[in-house]
């Protein structure tokens, strides 16, 4: 046989090229993914890294030296024609010089948490340890020195005491503090709550007595139990009152005094105090034990200072219970719909254009499923909702109002051709054999439908339910409409009756990330807060869809085709 | 074109149809002239038949000749297909079953069904059987205990699967899944068992038991079997009809049919000349 020589026309045949050209593109969609998920974890997670405070002096006129500190964020090169149009006296002779961002931190001092520093003139970086780093309710974060300790206003602290024992006595004070406002914040939310929500439900049911009023006697005899009930309400909320006073005034007797880079003395009382840190004293042991510290109050706090800093906790509530809602809704309405379409309706050209008419459903833009849901669901069935069941309430609206109810309404709404595609497939698998066997039986067509079919085509239905999970999880544009808003004041699911308040507004991980990232007051601060909560959505959807991925393979398990 | 005492006859390729008709037996299934047309094109050309009881009748014939179509008449399988229309009438214990007073779902019950593939449902092997009680609304676990287990030794399949009752029925072999399948069907008590090619996806040791199956079922139910394989409907049938093109061109004894057929299209197929 004639040795063929090895040309590039026999390489094309011998079909390598098609290999290499999937194999390459498989390779690019993985470095892609994993691209995207390693930005976003680098960027967001390390912003929980305890960073060493720099204390450094800047002398940008000879002879005005100024000192600074503060936390390094970045470095950055700028031309020198740009720093020498700006005014700044830098070597033009050097093209690019570079400047660092720094957190300087002290609002209240400074006005602004970041500054840019042209690393030229920075002179003299050191990392002194006595440092501390103050997180505030307000104001931003606290670099300086702690120069003395106050109680009630007077100076407890000794004059030579070490910046160690006087960091120690403040911790100590610092704790106290802290587990008192747990204390306050725990009867605000939880106890006045509570009694808010029961005054309103007395107020709602007196409302309705006068709207509806019952016979004489009987009225008489309501009021009464109203306001007696009142009565009881007023005193525990009075009691609440008087114990909340006694703790404020607790909690208010430390303040501390703090020298701020410039040398201006302040005063921080205690109890605006979150979190004291002194990371320059650090080891590497005791970092990660502040990291994970810092992720755990991320994941699980609530916000503070327009979202830019505390937790997200509030959000990834809101992005799971509404996903959870979402599918309790479409996964029996599409399985219905698709069950009509596949087994009953006649396949005929109705049925045809029913089913491009679904398909396309799922090609509407999001946003047209906000506008309607707020057209139809908030404004026409759930005004009259509110004209119906809770007459009582209005004008103030109870479901007229975006809420949670109908955002996860629209986004089903949203999902379900998905869903009927989806499981009209698995329908459509199911082997003709298996039906006959059971009509064969003497079953019914309903009874063979829901016995055998359904049962069967149930891992499809799974398959399409990840789908609208994957889908309805990352929706923003239609949420914004229909029921998320950037600060919801308590959770859609508490301990008041009726423990359920689907008619509240929530908050949502994606629309967090776009109020963090485009609406916040505090960009630099925010920017590792908008990676951080990217990477958590991702993870949130994943989770959920890895939930759903496990259930459809033991349903596939136990329903597997029949293989002949 | 002699017979004169059968006008209703109008099978032009089998004139003398006398044999279609039996008497020395009672009478399960009596088919009285049916066509049957699937849209436009007619698949049954006014069929004859007497299906004796508690026997086992065989219909062969070359593939499309109408077997299985005649057969899925029986229990009114024909209805799930949309174009399908019948007409003549299929008597059972004098009842029309394609009266309209009738009830499918309880004809079914009384006519059950054995396919050509195993098709167990994804169930356990008790549950299987017991699927067709479930359905009648017999909720008495005793009962269904009861009737598993007789279903399942009537079905020769007891002693091997009485330790896995509860595994999945899909994890039996062929053989075992189509046994599975008789023993669902006579879980409901039937009175006539209708067997599409039972054992033509089976091996041949699976298909003797299959074949040993329908020699001890036939003192219970009227069997009717549709086969490919002439020598199975020789080892297994009291009586066997053969049909070809939507034709029953012969129907008689089974030793007689293939010792000394009295049609030459008979003969030729038996002998081998096509089909």
């Amino acid at each position: 046989m004639k040795q063929q020589k090895p040309t590039l026309k026999l390489w094309f045949k011998s079909g390598d090229p098609w290999v290499w050209l999937n194999a390459a593109a498989v390779a690019l969609s993985i470095i892609a993914v994993i691209g995207l998920l390693s930005l976003l974890a680098v960027k967001g997670l390390s912003h929980f890294w305890p960073k060493p405070i720099m204390q450094a002096t800047y002398e940008l006129q000879a002879g005005q030296p100024q000192i600074i500190v503060g936390e390094h964020v970045e470095t950055a090169k700028v031309s020198a024609q740009q720093l020498i149009d700006a005014g700044f006296n830098v070597d033009p002779n050097q093209r690019l010089h570079e400047r660092s961002l720094i957190k300087v931190g002290n609002r209240d001092v400074f006005g602004s948490d970041f500054a840019w520093f042209i690393d030229d003139y920075l002179k003299g970086i050191e990392y002194p340890k006595d440092l501390v780093n103050l997180e505030r309710r307000e104001w931003g974060n606290f670099y300086g020195e702690i120069t003395g300790l106050k109680e009630n206003g007077q100076v407890v602290s000794n004059t030579d005491a070490t910046p160690d024992q006087l960091y120690e006595d403040f911790t100590k004070r610092l704790d106290r503090a802290l587990s008192l406002y747990d204390q306050i914040h725990h009867i605000e939310k939880k106890a006045i709550g509570s009694i808010n929500h029961k005054m309103e439900r007395l107020r709602l049911k007196e409302r309705k007595l006068e709207l509806h009023p019952p016979a004489a006697d009987e009225l008489v005899k309501e009021k009464q139990l109203i306001s007696d009930k009142r009565a009881v309400l007023d005193k525990e909320y009075q009691g609440l009152q008087t114990e909340l006073n006694a703790l404020y005034d607790a909690v208010k007797r430390d303040s501390i005094t703090a020298k701020v880079s410039n040398g201006q003395e302040i005063e921080i009382n205690l109890s605006h105090i979150v979190k004291a840190t002194q990371p320059n004293k650090m080891n590497f042991f005791t970092k990660i034990g502040a990291y994970f510290h810092s992720l755990w109050e991320f994941l699980t706090g609530d916000p503070r200072e327009a979202n830019t800093e505390g937790g997200i906790y509030p959000a990834i509530f809101g992005t799971v219970i509404m996903v959870i809602l979402m599918s309790v809704m479409v996964t029996p309405f599409g399985v219905v719909a698709a069950v009509y379409l596949r087994e009953y309706a006649p396949q005929g050209a109705i049925t045809r254009v029913i089913r491009i008419a679904v398909n396309n459903l799922a090609g509407v833009p999001s946003i047209v499923y906000g506008v309607f849901g707020l057209g139809f669901f908030v404004y026409f069935i759930g005004q009259n909702v509110d004209q119906v069941l809770f007459e009582e309430a209005l004008p103030s609206p109870t479901f007229g109002t975006p809420g949670l109810l109908w955002a996860s309404l629209t986004l089903a709404l949203l999902t379900l051709p998905v869903v009927i595609v989806a499981t009209e497939e698995g329908l459509a698998r199911i082997p003709r054999a298996v039906r006959e066997g059971s009509l064969a039986l003497g079953a019914t067509k309903a009874e063979t439908i829901w016995r055998i079919v359904l049962p069967m085509a149930s891992p499809s239905m799974m398959t399409g339910l990840i789908l609208a999970v994957a889908r309805a999880a990352g929706e923003v544009a239609p949420l914004m409409l229909v029921g998320v808003v950037k600060l919801a004041p308590s959770l859609p699911v508490d301990g008041n009756f009726p423990y359920f308040h689907l008619d509240q507004k929530f908050m949502h991980l994606g629309f967090h990330i776009y109020d963090v990232g485009f609406q916040s007051p505090n960009v630099e601060a925010a920017r590792p807060l908008v990676y951080a909560t990217a990477f958590l959505l991702v993870v949130v959807i994943a989770v959920l869809n890895i939930a759903a991925v496990m259930i459809r393979n033991r349903l596939r398990e136990k329903y597997k085709a029949l293989e002949h | 074109m002699t017979n004169e005492t059968q006008p209703s006859m109008i099978n032009a390729l089998n004139p003398n149809n006398a044999n279609s008709r039996i008497e020395d037996d009672n009478v399960s299934i009596e088919v009285d002239n049916l066509k049957l047309y699937y849209g436009d094109k007619q698949a049954l050309n006014g069929i004859n038949l007497s299906i004796p009881e508690k026997k086992v009748t065989a219909f062969i014939g070359p593939s499309g000749c109408g077997k299985s179509t005649l057969l899925r008449c029986f229990n009114r399988m024909n209805d799930l297909v949309d174009t399908c229309r019948i007409e003549g009438e299929i008597l059972m214990g004098g009842e029309n079953i394609y009266d309209k007073s009738v009830d499918v779902a309880s004809l079914r019950r009384k006519v059950g069904m054995v396919f050509q593939k195993p098709n167990p449902f994804p169930k356990s092997i008790y549950e299987n059987v017991a699927y067709g009680l479930r359905i009648q609304g017999i909720k008495s676990r005793r009962v269904i205990d009861q009737v598993v287990e007789e279903s399942l030794r009537g079905a020769a399949l007891w002693d091997e699967v009485k330790d896995r009752l509860n595994d999945s029925a899909l994890g039996m072999s062929g053989g075992q899944q189509q046994r599975l399948v008789i023993a669902r069907t006579i879980a409901v008590k039937p009175e006539v068992l209708l067997l599409d090619e039972p054992a033509s996806a089976l091996d041949p040791i699976s298909t003797l038991k299959i074949e040993e199956l329908i020699d001890q079922l036939k003192d219970q139910f009227t069997i009717v079997i549709v086969t490919h394989n002439m020598q199975q409907a020789a080892r297994v049938s009291d009586r066997t009809a053969f049909m070809y093109m939507g034709n029953l061109v012969e129907y008689g004894e089974t030793n007689t049919l293939f010792t000394n057929p009295k049609e030459k299209q008979t003969e030729d197929y038996i002998t081998g000349r096509y089909g």
